[in-house]
């Protein structure tokens, strides 16, 4: 594309996300949800459409709906009511989806993210409302033919829609991790993308700076990472704005992420777009919840990652930037606060273990901190003999490698490898006498000025000791016996 | 023998008078050598009601009989049962073999009922004569070249033909009664919510009520004492406590009013029709009920009304028939638009279409508002009407339908007044509260039936006030020779 004036734009950007529920059962039948069964072994008449089945709302479904409800800060209304949305599709048994329309559970909520530069924004929630999934089509494996496996229908989904009030697609992506951080720490859904447990569409328009009247969007559908995300819609933006600029028009449309090509392109227009006839369920009742119920589910919601990172900043005197990394994975916080509590507190120094080579290592591999081979408690352990200065923290780096490949915990290691600090004053004392004696000329050129050399000195002592000499010891000494 | 009632054949099976076997190879050699001239039956399930009525004899000899046990039943092939074909009278589901039972077939079994056979019907319930069956008309056996009235044509048939002492049915906008009238049999729509609807294949969701066709209200009675109940399987049934039915059967009226609403007994009224309600006040009158002309000033609005939720409802209901998963599917298919369109155009007769376009048409943006969303605050109004009058009556009185019988092919081909069949009927349905209807006379040999309508849950009540009738009069105890 040419140079455009990106300055000259605004975008607007508002995210719809599908997240799965993950309750035991379907939404509507009592048939388990459980992924990655053989084809249409997880169905039951009723996901299948079959004449005269009716549809039973599954109640752990609205208790997760009323949770995220209330951790937006949403109101939750007391009158919800099911509608289809019809169309005709081979994955889709009854030629309808259970949704919601009009009156969705959720009402107008809003979630607080963190941009780049740290400072905050919140951004709205217009709605969120419960939904069944549609089944899958296979093309592939099949000639000529397609497969339809309904494993997934009816599998509970909870759709929320954001105001369109994402300027940039750095800010839609903080958005969406936050809201995925918030739904796990619900655990509420598991925030697989991969396995589509999390999806995401993106509706996307540009208009001038300045200008009050939002420009024609176009819907990025189904997009299933975090980077494309960031992609698709830093695509789409220019896609707009060069079309714009160079005198073109938008049109309202659904479009397709290709993540290969990195380009967005038309699904179908808004001419095309189905007419989903939406209309209240007849077969179900509209759903009541009474205040009591909704108190009952306030009580189960846990501290989420807002708090948390409150919490951790007065408790560990942690930073910001800290709190904020070690808050969003709720796995990660709860890994952190083990290790500390292992470490005896000693938070300072644990989060920069976590933070530092447990990261690195992790990311190194491509895992995340549920994956971790070292369990906190020994990160802790290992930590604490940090603390007590049982090893140095270049020790440590040797003991973190042994734990990392299994080798064992902290303390079993640090016995098994002989990995205990030396700190006998006599011992470090008489190892730097032997180097000094078998080093007369650097000696002689540190005497005469060469000050650098008192750390090649250090570096032999330490390679004598294998490391294991106090590091504060080794200076000290060395400098009284080469200041006698 | 083969016009006793339910009551009749269970005190003689108690007494031990026939067995079900026997009884139920009798019935079984009737449908073979008579069904012929009626089709009343789609199915008729030979071997699997034998083994049901001994099994019922059995359990009898082992001293485990229920009320109904033995008892022989048609079911509308509207409800599933396992192992069984329900084609509810539809091409599309010709092949269509549920792997469940509907609830009320549940029931029945479980009490010990003997099923002989799915009884004929118009397509998907769609109709007031039976003729939109893929299985062909049912004959009424008061006259052959007439209708049975539908769409639980089958049902009404066999009923009236003797060869099942009851049957069920749907109604839907008057499905039970107005083939009960037309037949001279009695015919209960309960409350919407009192029997559960799942395994009942669905028309309309919001109006389809379960219930039956029978000889009696007694025999109602009985049978409505097994089929009603809670089901959590249909969220939209009614967790409200059943009543023994056959307990308040001989309460006395002196303490109940009829409303007869002035827009059902106007001036165009056949006066045969008229006349017999008037017998019928008079009957009731002997029995102690006062009568008071009442209005329901909505009720001329349910015919428009009716076609608009009904088929709303259908085309959406009926979106699952598409040839992927059961049911009719075209030959060699190009590809999906074609499997879609030539399945469902070769599956579905002319009505059943007519009504999914006309549903598709008023669920559509842009016509939502003025047809849908209109239609059901109308509904609404409806209801409050029905409310008001049972602040001030127990019952309401009409007649059933607007004519007898009318011939095969007479309203074939015009579907406005073959939906004027349903006048009387439809408003209970949209009010969701019950109705029976009743034979109350005969015009030219043909069957006239008297409608009563009572309050939500007062299906005892409706039955109360018609067992005293029957035993009144001789209406209900007309059988046809054919």
């Amino acid at each position: 594309m040419t140079e455009l004036n990106l300055n000259d734009w605004e975008s607007v950007i508002g995210l719809e996300v599908h997240a799965q529920l993950s309750t035991k059962s379907k939404l509507f039948s009592g048939t388990p949800t459980a992924y990655g069964a053989e084809p249409n072994t997880q169905a039951s008449a009723i996901d299948l459409a079959m004449p005269g089945v009716l549809p039973m709302l599954n109640q752990e479904a609205v208790n997760m709906a009323i949770k995220f409800g209330l951790s937006i800060h949403a109101e939750i209304n007391q009158t919800s009511v099911f509608a289809r949305k019809n169309y005709f599709y081979p994955d889709l048994p009854k030629g309808y989806q259970i949704s919601q329309y009009d009156l969705p559970i959720v009402g107008k909520g809003k979630l607080r993210i963190v941009l780049e530069d740290g400072s905050e924004k919140v951004i709205g929630i217009t709605r969120a409302h419960l939904e069944e999934d549609a089944g899958k089509s296979l093309h592939e494996a099949f000639q000529h033919l397609t497969g339809i496996d309904l494993n997934r229908a009816g599998t509970p989904l909870i759709e929320i829609v954001s105001e369109p009030e994402l300027r940039s697609a750095k800010e839609a992506v903080s958005y969406l991790k936050t809201l995925h951080s918030l739904i796990r720490y619900l655990e509420i859904c598991d925030g697989n993308m991969q396995e589509g447990s999390f999806r995401c569409d993106a509706n996307v328009s540009v208009r001038r700076k300045g200008a009050e009247k939002l420009g024609t969007r176009a819907e990025i559908k189904n997009v299933n990472s975090f980077r494309f995300v960031e992609r698709a819609i830093n695509y789409e933006i220019e896609r707009q704005i060069h079309l714009l600029e160079s005198g073109g028009k938008v049109v309202q449309e659904t479009r397709l992420y290709d993540a290969i090509k990195n380009e967005t392109r038309s699904m179908r227009s808004k001419e095309e777009a189905n007419d989903y006839r939406y209309f209240p369920d007849p077969d179900l009742l509209p759903l009541h919840i009474s205040d009591a119920h909704i108190e009952t589910i306030k009580k189960q919601i846990p501290e989420l990652p807002e708090q948390k990172q409150q919490r951790f900043k007065s408790h560990y005197q942690l930073s910001d930037y800290d709190a904020h990394v070690l808050v969003a994975h709720r796995e990660l916080a709860q890994y952190f606060e083990t290790a500390v509590k292992t470490a005896n507190g000693h938070a300072k120094l644990a989060t920069n273990w976590v933070m530092g080579d447990l990261s690195a290592a992790l990311n190194k591999q491509n895992l995340d901190i549920t994956q971790c081979p070292v369990s906190a408690e020994h990160l802790g352990q290992l930590v604490a003999r940090i603390a007590d200065e049982t090893i140095s923290g270049k020790i440590a780096k040797v003991v973190f490698q042994a734990m990392w490949d299994g080798e064992g915990s902290a303390d079993e290691i640090i016995a098994t490898k002989g990995l205990k600090q030396v700190k006998d004053n006599s011992a470090i004392e008489a190892t730097l006498k032997d180097i000094l004696a078998n080093n007369p000329e650097q000696l002689a050129d540190y005497r005469a000025g060469k000050d650098k050399l008192f750390g090649y000195f250090v570096g032999l002592a330490m390679k004598a000791t294998q490391g294991k000499a106090n590091p504060q010891q080794v200076n000290e000494l060395l400098k009284k016996l080469l200041d006698a | 023998m083969h016009h006793k009632t339910v009551a009749e054949i269970a005190k003689d099976l108690a007494e031990k008078r026939y067995s079900s076997v026997e009884l139920t190879h009798y019935l079984l050699s009737q449908i073979k050598q008579k069904d012929p001239a009626l089709n009343s039956f789609i199915t008729v399930t030979h071997e699997q009601a034998l083994q049901q009525a001994h099994d019922a004899d059995r359990r009898r000899a082992n001293g485990q009989a229920t009320a109904v046990t033995g008892i022989p039943l048609g079911h509308k092939d509207i409800f599933c049962t396992k192992g069984v074909k329900t084609s509810c009278g539809s091409k599309m589901l010709d092949n269509f073999i549920a792997p469940y039972d509907a609830f009320i077939i549940e029931k029945f079994n479980a009490a010990g009922c003997v099923m002989l056979g799915k009884t004929n019907m118009d397509e998907f319930a769609m109709g007031s004569s039976g003729e939109n069956s893929f299985y062909g008309p049912t004959k009424n056996p008061w006259d052959l070249q007439r209708v049975p009235g539908g769409s639980s044509s089958g049902s009404a048939a066999a009923v009236a033909a003797g060869f099942v002492p009851a049957a069920t049915g749907t109604d839907t906008g008057g499905s039970i009664r107005q083939p009960a009238a037309l037949s001279g049999i009695t015919g209960l729509k309960p409350t919407y919510g009192r029997v559960s609807r799942f395994g009942m294949v669905a028309f309309a969701s919001s109006l389809d009520s379960g219930g039956l066709l029978t000889k009696t209200a007694e025999d109602a009675a009985i049978l409505m004492n097994v089929m009603a109940g809670f089901d959590e399987r249909d969220s939209t049934s009614v967790n409200e406590p059943v009543p023994d039915y056959t307990q308040t059967l001989n309460q006395t009226l002196a303490n109940i009013t009829i409303g007869l609403p002035k827009e059902f007994f106007t001036h165009d009224l056949d006066p045969a029709i008229a006349a017999s309600m008037n017998e019928a006040k008079q009957v009731y009158e002997k029995l102690g009920a006062t009568f008071v002309e009442i209005s329901l000033p909505h009720v001329n609005l349910s015919g428009p009304v009716y076609y608009i939720i009904a088929p709303a409802e259908a085309s959406s209901n009926l979106a699952r028939y598409d040839g992927v998963r059961y049911g009719h599917r075209c030959e060699q298919p190009k590809d999906l638009l074609d499997l879609y369109k030539r399945s469902r155009s070769e599956g579905f007769g002319e009505e059943v279409k007519r009504r999914i376009m006309i549903g598709t048409y008023v669920l559509s943006a842009g016509y939502y508002d003025a047809y849908y969303t209109k239609a059901t605050q109308i509904r609404r109004l409806i209801l409050n009407d029905y409310q008001n009058a049972f602040k001030q009556v127990d019952l309401i009185m009409s007649p059933t339908a607007p004519s007898t019988a009318f011939k095969i092919g007479e309203k074939a081909n015009d579907p406005l007044s073959m939906y004027l069949s349903d006048i009387y009927t439809i408003s209970t349905n949209l009010a969701g509260v019950p109705g029976i209807s009743i034979p109350a006379g005969l015009k030219d040999g043909l069957p006239i039936g008297l409608q009563l309508t009572a309050n939500h849950f007062r299906e005892a009540t409706l039955l109360n006030a018609t067992h005293l009738f029957q035993l009144e009069t001789n209406w209900h105890r007309q059988h046809p020779t054919f």
